[in-house]
């Protein structure tokens, strides 16, 4: 009966979830809780014939959407519910968020369009973290096989392992387009109208659409999201020349794997390179302007993955130093990058390399989207935005009908906190006041092991209690006791939780271990969901599972609690 | 060449390819005009020490035709115990080499000849033929190498300069054109980290990477050189024969060998006895492991654990010079033995009892890397006062070394094992046990001396704190 069920969905769902191959893209999550509804809607009384479920799905469906993939894409996606303008939603810029944001809509009932103006998927489906996790689980792959100690532990022999660079690349670029395709086909399903081109706003709730001639559309809607997303940052000084300095855009490409990479800025974007380079045989220079490297991390988790992620491998850095000029390689010279003190602004060396890759963070791309005729103006290109994505004007007003979300707002550059903002602003137009918990947006970096976190650091955690008046706990374990990881001789690891003693509020998770990335969203979705410590610990966990690592994680926090109020009753069952 | 002043050195690197690139085609390079004056100058074997009568071309850095700027390695000669690299006192051309690799020649006589403009170089090579010395060789070394010239009307004793950079030949291509000639050294992360990791010295490594960069198995190969038994890495002249011996042949000893072989004969003049004692190193070989990271080696744990105990015992340190006398030193230079390619040289730690372990640690890594580039200083392998000789790491319990002539001790220490042992109270134990058997010249110290000498060092060993002082 449940797979009958699973099965009448498979349309939609089965998209959605071969879209979970790629790691931040948030739409499988909103479509997988969408098939969990409907289980539960359904699921529960129902004990007739399969055919009948089936049928009582679709209608329960299109009673209160045009929802159903397959009448929504025979019909188009209905009607504008207000009269006077051509939809009731349109989204700039189809990558994640716009893609999530469009998905909600239509579940919904908005009749939605979304303008892209380069390739559906933008920037983490093209090039970003969907390719670049083909490379890092080739990466991975490698650094294990090539690892003879850790393969002599289980017993294994393996002769030398080697790669074809171009499969690789192949590899990263066939996912980067499947990916894309189901992106497509998915909207295309619901019947979300794709147009094609640049979208500029002409003015409030009026847009226009197309490649900047005479042949540009004008639409109106009702509300309009900008989702125009970023491109790296490139600092000036650095010639990129797409072969020897190259940014993110490039190295996914994998058109090379140089005996001698720099990495300029050493945050998620180039911990992930240095993974893959490294694995690949490359050696490794960070240049990080910081006065060390990996900034942003918990401390101690940073300390810890320096330990296990650089130290034992072909890399070396710089801290506390500018890039101020990167001249690609040409006439037999290598690249030049001249390092400057980043205080004192004084020259300090030369390095000579084989390419340079500048992971430095990236830039709003919010050019070209009309802002001008609608008073706002950007702040170092991202557009201001309150704490619901409406966009602030000049004068500090609320532009009506207007928001941006996604790293074009800045407030949290990642796929999936642009698809949650998305949704978020979804419901409002819908009527339903939302303003998201960025707190609880979990965030990962792949590397082997992997880095993941969510909430706030111990030092903000700190701060924060500093300000508020409330004391802060820390509860730590490690791999080295879980089963499973140590089954998989991976016992290099752990797991941090910053937390309330006085009310088990859960302030900060910080994972650094196997599968960190899949671990953190107990931890994320405890904080979301407002779960306190005292609940979660009589959660109960696979044996044995890498999952254990929370599960002892939480137990092992001490929350000053006369009784946890929630103990479930005795059920004899 | 513009980048030399980005880096901010009047340095020129060495061999651009542009100059390379000269010896066929001559010509183009804008010639200073004011230089009409012309002069072929002779350039000499230098004496490199004073016990030198003749010297071996290692390698000739430069070829038949190339330019040469002041202060430029020319060629690598080799004297009893080091490889040097000998400058160029003049701006020129290398108009014609007269001895060439693998040749011995005299100190003092003509070894190449310099002319000073293009043009001469011809009138050079003509003033060559009439002289005796063979032809051919250069042109085909055309590996750019570093190096100085060393022209001149100088004689042989002027001062030399030995260089910074290494000797030629060796694996690899050019110097790196960023390392300024050796004094900046580009190196890859991993070669840096293994440098580090190996106590190897990169200032020494001619880099095979690409731009003549240090790569990782320059480290390497320099590490193996510096073991013994390490094979390849040898300086040009010497790889013929390195480590595959052509049985039934017979082979004339390296300058080196020579100078080991007299000094063990002249040791048969003093009377020496030998002493041994055992030392239990749980408790060094806990703190070793507590510093190793930050780059403390055991040799240089066990030297300054010498040099304190001599401190103690300044009899220990003295030595006899004329069969009459103690001449006590006043300082304590631990010399340790160290087997490179085709030879035993002994760098010397200098005032080993007042430098910390780190720093001590450090400079022995920088011994033994010139030891094994053969660019020792005199005053790096000469000023030994006592001397260490250790085999512990071949797994060698003990054996008795030969006291260096000129010094009063030496001391052969054997492998750290543990030891099945008895205790006062009745009880058997594992300990680690080392066995160390000085070898001392009687004149001077006598064996209660070695005795109470010995007592100390144990004391100090087993209970290692001020090591780290």
């Amino acid at each position: 009966m449940q797979s009958a069920i699973s099965l009448s969905l498979s349309s939609p769902s089965l998209i959605a979830r071969s879209s979970a191959a790629n790691d931040t893209c948030p739409s499988p999550l909103r479509s997988l809780r969408f098939c969990g509804l409907r289980r539960e809607a359904f699921g529960a009384g129902a004990s007739s014939a399969a055919t009948s479920l089936r049928l009582a799905s679709f209608n329960s469906r299109s009673q209160h959407s045009n929802l159903n993939g397959v009448f929504a894409a025979l019909k188009g996606n209905g009607a504008p519910s207000s009269s006077g303008f051509d939809y009731d939603l349109v989204i700039i810029g189809a990558g994640v968020g716009g893609h999530g944001a469009a998905l909600h809509a239509v579940e919904k009932g908005l009749k939605t369009a979304i303008i892209e103006g380069d390739v559906v998927g933008g920037t983490c489906v093209n090039r970003g973290c969907v390719p670049s996790k083909a490379l890092l689980a080739v990466s991975g792959r490698m650094r294990e096989l090539q690892n003879e100690q850790h393969m002599k532990s289980f017993g294994l022999q393996v002769a030398a392992a080697g790669y074809d660079r171009q499969k690789v690349a192949d590899h990263a670029n066939n996912l980067a387009s499947k990916i894309r395709s189901n992106l497509t086909n998915s909207m295309k399903a619901l019947g979300v109208d794709i147009l094609t081109g640049f979208g500029t706003i002409l003015g409030p709730q009026k847009l226009k659409f197309g490649k900047g001639d005479s042949g540009d559309k004008i639409i109106t809607a009702k509300d309009i999201i900008v989702a125009t997303g970023s491109v790296p940052l490139v600092p000036k000084g650095i010639e990129v020349d797409g072969k020897t300095v190259i940014t993110s855009d490039h190295a996914l490409k994998l058109e090379s794997v140089p005996q001698w990479i720099a990495i300029v800025g050493s945050g998620y974007i180039g911990l992930e390179f240095s993974d893959v380079y490294t694995a690949l045989g490359s050696e490794v220079t960070f240049i990080e302007a910081l006065d060390q490297i990996m900034p942003g991390f918990d401390p101690e988790i940073g300390k810890l993955a320096q330990r296990v992620l650089v130290n034992p491998r072909k890399i070396d850095s710089y801290t506390g130093v500018f890039a101020s000029k990167i001249t690609p390689a040409k006439d037999g010279k290598p690249v030049q990058i001249e390092l400057i003190d980043a205080k004192t602004k004084e020259p300090k060396e030369t390095l000579e390399v084989d390419a340079a890759l500048i992971a430095t963070g990236r830039a709003p791309f919010t050019e070209g989207l009309g802002l001008e005729n609608i008073n706002v103006q950007t702040q170092r290109g991202f557009v201001p935005v309150d704490e619901r994505m409406r966009v602030i004007d000049a004068n500090g007003k609320l532009v009506p009908h207007l928001y941006c979300i996604g790293d074009a707002n800045g407030k949290m550059m990642l796929a999936h906190a642009a698809s949650a903002q998305g949704i978020s602003v979804v419901e409002q137009v819908t009527g339903n006041d939302h303003v998201l918990n960025h707190l609880s947006i979990p965030a990962a970096c792949f590397t082997h092991p992997e880095i993941s976190m969510v909430g706030l650091t111990e030092p903000q955690a700190r701060e924060k209690a500093e300000k508020e008046g409330f004391e802060v706990s820390i509860a730590k374990t490690s791999f080295k006791a879980n089963t499973k990881a140590l089954a998989e001789n991976e016992g290099e690891g752990m797991a941090k939780l910053i937390y309330r003693p006085d009310n088990g509020e859960i302030l900060g998770v910080h994972i650094f271990g196997l599968h960190a990335a899949d671990l953190i969203h107990e931890a994320s979705n405890a904080i979301a969901m407002g779960t306190r410590i005292q609940d979660i610990k009589f959660a109960v966990h696979a044996h044995p599972t890498l999952s254990e690592v929370l599960d002892e994680l939480f137990k092992s926090a001490k929350v000053k609690l006369t009784a946890p109020k929630t103990v479930a009753k005795a059920v004899p069952v | 060449m513009s980048h030399s002043h980005l880096l901010h050195t009047s340095f020129v690197p060495t061999a651009p390819p542009s100059l390379r690139r000269r010896i066929g085609g001559g010509s183009h390079l804008p010639r200073k005009p004011h230089l009409i004056q012309s002069k072929i100058r002779e350039i000499f074997m230098p004496a490199l020490s004073s016990t030198m009568t003749e010297g071996k071309i290692v390698s000739w850095v430069k070829s038949e035709g190339d330019k040469l700027a002041k202060g430029e390695s020319v060629v690598v000669v080799e004297s009893d115990k080091a490889d040097m690299d000998v400058e160029s006192f003049y701006d020129g051309y290398l108009a014609a080499i007269i001895v060439d690799e693998g040749l011995s020649a005299a100190v003092g006589s003509t070894i190449a000849l310099l002319a000073e403009t293009e043009e001469e170089i011809a009138l050079a090579q003509s003033k060559k033929s009439s002289s005796p010395a063979s032809p051919s060789a250069a042109g085909s070394n055309d590996a750019p190498v570093v190096l100085e010239e060393m022209p001149s009307p100088v004689p042989a004793s002027a001062p030399v300069v030995a260089s910074v950079s290494s000797n030629a030949g060796a694996v690899g291509s050019a110097v790196h054109p960023a390392s300024e000639g050796g004094k900046r050294v580009v190196a890859s992360p991993y070669a840096k980290k293994l440098a580090k990791d190996l106590g190897v010295d990169l200032k020494g490594i001619v880099g095979s990477g690409p731009n003549g960069r240090v790569v990782a198995k320059d480290v390497e190969a320099a590490l193996a050189a510096v073991n013994v038994g390490g094979g390849a890495a040898t300086t040009a002249a010497e790889v013929a024969k390195p480590s595959g011996v052509e049985l039934g042949s017979v082979v004339p000893f390296t300058t080196m060998q020579s100078a080991v072989s007299r000094n063990m004969v002249e040791s048969l003049a003093v009377p020496t006895f030998r002493v041994g004692y055992t030392f239990t190193t749980d408790a060094l070989d806990a703190l070793y492991k507590k510093i190793k990271s930050k780059g403390v080696t055991m040799t240089a744990l066990l030297a300054k654990a010498t040099a304190l105990a001599l401190v103690q015992h300044p009899v220990v340190n003295s030595s006899c010079r004329d069969g009459k006398s103690f001449t006590y030193n006043s300082h304590i230079n631990v010399a340790v033995a160290v087997a490179i390619d085709g030879g035993l040289i002994t760098p010397v730690l200098q005032d080993a009892d007042k430098i910390d372990i780190y720093s001590l640690s450090r400079k022995w890594k920088e011994l033994v890397d010139k030891a094994r580039a053969k660019q020792l200083q005199p005053q790096e392998y000469n000023l030994g006062t006592f001397t260490l000789s250790n085999l512990g790491m071949f797994g060698v319990d003990r054996f008795d070394a030969i006291l260096p002539p000129g010094t009063g001790a030496i001391m052969a220490v054997g492998a750290s094992e543990p030891t099945l042992v008895g205790t006062k109270d009745g009880r058997i134990g594992l300990k680690t046990q080392m066995q160390v058997n000085v070898t001392a010249d009687h004149r001077v110290i006598y064996g209660a001396d070695l005795a109470a000498f010995l007592q100390t060092l144990a004391k100090i060993i087993e209970d290692p704190k001020d090591l780290t002082l």
